[in-house]
C-alpha cells in the first residue's frame, strides 16, 4: 500500500513539475523577438527534446543501442517533403492533389496534406519501419544490435543521397538527392493563423511545446505502464524477463515502434520548420547527436534526457560558436564548429567514464551501473586490484 | 512409463528439416556466389568471357587485403573482450594520415629511386603500425578498462565517442575535405597479365604485405607464451586470471596486435587509393566490421576470408551496380548474415549470436 502510495505521489509530484515546466516555457518567446536567433534555436532544442525521447524510449527503458536513429528523422522528414511540397510536380496533369491544403501555396502543384495529417502518416510510417528494423535484431543482443541499426541508418542515408537515380515512371524520383526538396508547405491549423517562419518563429515554437508535452505525457504513462515495466525488465536482465513470462518479440518490436513514431514526428516537424528537405541532414553524426543528449542527462530518465538535450543542442548552438576566438588565442587556426561532433564525443566518453549514470539519474539505473550487473557475466572482469 | 518411451524415441524429423539444414550451412555460400555467378554469366552471354569479372575478383582481393588487415583487428579485440572496438576504423585513418606526412618528412616523392622508394616505404610501415598500436593500447586504457564492470553498453558508447574524437582530429590535422596522395608505386601500372586477367602494382603489393604479416601473426598467437595467454583469455577471463595470467597486460596486447595491423592496411591503404579523408576510416570500418562478422567474429582465418570477399563483392558492386550503391550493398550483406547466420562462414555459435 506504502508502495503505491509512492508511486502517486511521484505522478502528482512529475504531473506538477511538467504543468511547471510547459508553463514557464511557454512564456519564453515573449521575451524575445519574434524572428531572433534564440528562438529558432529554442524551436531546434525542443525539437530535439521530442527526437531524444523517443530515443531513450529503444536505448533508455528497453536497452537496446540503436545507432540508426536518423533513419526516423529522414523518414519524418521525406514525408513533408513527398506530401507537403510541389515535388511530385506531374502528379494528377500537373494540377496537383489537396487534401485540407493550407491556403498559402508556394505552387498548386504536387501533393499538398495538411500538418496534422502528415504527422500522422509520418508517425504511422516510421512505426512501421521501426519494427521492421526491429525485426533482424531480435535474435542478436548487445552490440550486433547497434551494428544492425547503424547498417540499418547508413542504408537509407545511400537511399536518400542517391534517391534522385530511382526513377519511378517518368516524371516521379524517389528523392531530390542533395538538391534538398524545398519550398515545404508552412503548418496550418484549424482555426489558427497558417504559420509562417518568415514572420514569427513564435507559433512553430509553441507547436514544438505542445509535442514536447504530449511527448512528455506519451512518455511517463509508457514508463509506469504494463508494457514500460516489461522494458525496463528485458534491459535489466533478458532472459530473467523472458522467464518471467514477459514476451520478448512484442515487447522490443513495441520499443522500435514507439520510438521510431516519435522520432518520426520530430523529423516531419524539422522538415517543415527548415522549409527543406536535404539528404546532407540524415548522417551517421545526427544519430549519435541525439544519443549524446540521453547519455548525458542520463539514460532512462525523462526529465534528465529532457535537460540533456536542451542543454547539448544549446551546447551545440551557442558554446561551440563562442568558443571560436580562443585558438587565435593561443595563435592556432582552426573553427570549433567544424569540431562540433568531436565535442560531442569527447563529452559522451567524459560521461561514460565519470558519470555513466548521467546528470539527472533514474534512481533505478543507477543501482544497475554500481552493481555492475547488468548483461549478465560482466563480474567476471573484475580485474583490477 | 508412456512418459519414458515417449522420451525415448528419437525427435522425429519434420519434412523440409533436409533443406533447412543444407541452408543453414551452406546457404551464406550460395548468398555470396549469387553476384559474381549472375554478372560472370551476363558477360559470357554478351561474348566477353570471363576476363572482366577475373579483373574485378583480382581487384577485389588486393581491396580486401586491406580490409582483412582490419578486419583482424575487430576480430581479435571482440574475441577477448566482447567489445565492438568503434574507433578501430578510425585509429585505421589516423595511420592513413601518418604515412602520408611520413613521405612529406622522409621526401618520397614521384622522384624518388627505387632503392630509396623501398627504404623509405618500409619506414612508413614501421612507423605507422606502431603509431596505430599506440593509439590502440591509449584507447583501450582510456575509454575501456574503467569501464570493464560496466554494463555491456557503456564500453560501446565510449568507442562510438571515441571514434568521434579520432575523425575530428583528423579534420584537425588535414581538412574536412578528401586529398589526394602522390601515387609512390604508380599504382594502377600493369605488372602482367594472366589470360586477360591484369595484375598491377597495387595488388602486388598489398598481397605481399598483408599475407607475411597475417601469417606471422597467426603463429604468433598459436606459438607464443603471451598468444596463449590471450586465447586463455579470451576462454574464460576469470580462470585465465587464477591461473596467473595478467588478463589486463594481455588486453593490451590485444589491442596492440590489431593496432598493428590496421597500422600496416593504413599505408597499404594510401598507397593503393591515393585519395584519404578523415571519413575513409569510418566507412573502411564498417567494411572491415563486416568482413569480420561475416569470417565469424573471433575467428581469425575467417576474418581474413571475410574481408577477401567483401572487396570482391565491393568490387563487382562498385563496376556492375553503380558505386553510389556500393554501401549499401555491403550493409545489406551485413544485416542479412546478421540475421541468417550471425556466427558467420566459420565461426562458432556465440552468446551474442546465439
Amino acid at each position: 500500500m506504502r508502495r503505491l502510495r509512492a508511486v502517486r505521489q511521484s505522478r502528482r509530484a512529475n504531473l506538477i513539475l511538467a504543468v511547471v515546466a510547459i508553463g514557464l516555457a511557454a512564456l519564453v518567446p515573449f521575451f524575445f523577438a519574434p524572428l531572433s536567433t534564440f528562438m529558432n534555436n529554442a524551436v531546434l532544442a525542443l525539437a530535439y527534446v521530442v527526437m531524444a525521447l523517443g530515443l531513450n524510449i529503444v536505448v533508455g527503458f528497453a536497452g537496446l543501442l540503436d545507432l540508426g536513429y536518423v533513419a526516423f528523422y529522414a523518414f519524418g522528414s521525406y514525408t513533408v517533403g513527398w506530401l507537403a511540397s510541389d515535388f511530385f510536380a506531374y502528379i494528377n496533369g500537373g494540377k496537383g492533389v489537396h487534401v485540407i491544403a493550407p491556403q498559402l501555396l508556394s505552387s498548386p502543384a504536387g501533393i499538398h496534406v495538411n500538418f496534422l495529417l502528415i504527422v500522422v502518416v509520418a508517425i504511422v510510417l516510421c512505426a512501421v519501419v521501426g519494427a521492421l528494423i526491429g525485426l533482424p535484431t531480435l535474435r542478436l543482443r548487445g552490440d550486433y544490435i547497434a551494428i544492425v541499426t547503424l547498417a540499418f541508418g547508413e542504408i537509407i542515408r545511400v537511399f536518400a543521397f542517391f534517391g534522385d537515380d530511382i526513377r519511378f515512371g517518368k516524371h516521379y524520383l524517389l528523392t531530390n538527392g542533395r538538391q534538398a526538396i524545398s519550398p515545404v508547405d508552412q503548418i496550418e491549423l484549424p482555426l489558427l493563423h497558417q504559420f509562417d517562419s518568415a514572420f514569427s518563429l513564435r507559433p512553430y515554437y509553441w507547436f514544438a511545446l505542445a509535442m514536447v508535452a504530449l511527448v512528455l505525457f506519451v512518455n511517463f504513462r509508457l514508463r509506469d505502464s504494463r508494457l514500460g515495466r516489461a522494458w525496463i525488465a528485458i534491459r535489466e536482465d533478458e532472459v530473467a524477463a523472458a522467464s518471467m513470462g514477459v514476451p520478448l518479440v512484442k515487447t522490443k518490436l513495441l520499443a522500435y515502434a514507439t520510438g521510431g513514431a516519435l522520432g518520426g514526428m520530430a523529423g516531419a516537424f524539422l522538415g517543415v520548420y527548415y522549409n527543406s528537405v536535404n539528404a546532407n541532414q540524415f548522417q551517421f553524426g545526427f544519430s549519435i547527436f541525439i544519443l549524446g543528449m540521453i547519455i548525458l542527462g542520463g539514460l532512462g530518465s525523462i526529465w534528465g534526457v529532457v535537460i540533456g538535450a536542451v542543454a547539448l543542442s544549446f551546447i551545440n548552438t551557442y558554446l561551440i560558436p563562442s568558443l571560436n576566438d580562443i585558438p587565435e588565442k593561443f595563435g592556432l587556426d582552426f573553427d570549433f564548429t567544424t569540431l562540433s561532433f568531436g565535442i560531442f564525443g569527447f563529452l559522451i566518453v567524459l560521461m561514460m567514464v565519470l558519470r555513466p549514470e548521467g546528470l539527472l539519474p533514474e534512481r533505478r539505473r543507477r543501482l544497475e551501473l554500481t552493481e555492475g550487473m547488468g548483461a549478465g557475466d560482466e563480474q567476471l572482469f573484475e580485474v583490477r586490484a | 512409463m508412456e512418459a519414458a518411451t515417449v522420451a525415448a524415441k528419437p525427435v522425429a524429423r519434420r519434412r523440409g528439416d533436409a533443406v533447412r539444414d543444407f541452408l543453414s550451412r551452406y546457404g551464406l555460400i550460395l548468398f555470396l556466389l549469387v553476384l559474381p555467378v549472375y554478372f560472370g554469366l551476363r558477360d559470357i552471354g554478351a561474348g566477353r568471357g570471363l576476363a572482366p569479372l577475373g579483373n574485378l575478383l583480382v581487384q577485389g582481393i588486393s581491396n580486401g587485403a586491406i580490409w582483412a588487415l582490419i578486419a583482424v583487428g575487430y576480430t581479435l579485440v571482440y574475441g577477448i573482450i566482447e567489445l565492438i572496438n568503434f574507433a578501430h576504423g578510425d585509429n585505421f585513418m589516423i595511420g592513413t594520415f601518418v604515412s602520408f606526412t611520413l613521405y612529406g618528412t622522409l621526401g618520397l616523392g614521384l622522384g624518388a629511386g627505387t632503392p630509396a622508394l623501398v627504404l623509405g616505404l618500409v619506414a612508413c610501415l614501421v612507423v605507422s603500425m606502431a603509431a596505430c598500436a599506440t593509439t590502440n593500447v591509449m584507447i583501450e586504457r582510456v575509454a575501456y578498462r574503467p569501464l570493464r564492470n560496466a554494463p555491456k553498453l557503456a564500453p560501446l558508447i565510449t568507442a562510438v565517442g571515441f571514434s568521434f574524437i579520432l575523425q575530428n582530429v583528423g579534420i584537425l590535422w588535414f581538412g574536412s575535405s578528401q586529398f589526394s596522395v602522390p601515387d609512390l608505386i604508380h599504382s594502377q601500372h600493369v605488372l602482367f597479365s594472366v589470360a586477360g586477367v591484369s595484375i598491377h602494382n597495387s595488388d602486388v603489393l598489398a598481397v605481399a604485405v598483408t599475407v607475411p604479416l597475417v601469417l606471422l601473426l597467426t603463429q604468433f598467437i598459436t606459438r607464443s607464451r603471451i598468444g596463449k595467454a590471450m586465447r586463455a583469455t579470451a576462454q574464460d577471463p576469470e580462470a585465465a586470471r587464477l591461473m596467473g595470467i595478467n588478463v589486463d597486460t594481455t588486453i593490451s596486447f590485444t589491442f596492440l596486435l590489431g593496432g598493428l595491423m590496421a597500422g600496416a592496411a593504413s599505408l597499404i591503404y594510401a598507397l593503393y587509393q591515393t585519395t584519404l579523408w578523415y571519413f575513409s576510416g569510418f566507412q573502411a570500418g564498417l567494411i572491415a566490421f563486416t568482413a569480420a562478422v561475416m569470417g565469424g567474429i573471433g575467428n581469425l582465418q575467417g576474418a581474413v576470408l571475410g574481408g577477401l570477399i567483401i572487396g570482391c563483392i565491393q568490387q563487382i558492386a562498385d563496376n556492375k551496380i553503380g558505386a553510389q550503391w556500393t554501401a549499401a550493398v555491403v550493409f545489406a550483406y551485413l544485416i542479412m548474415i546478421m540475421v541468417f547466420r550471425p556466427q558467420g562462414l566459420l565461426g562458432e555459435e556465440t552468446r551474442e549470436a546465439g
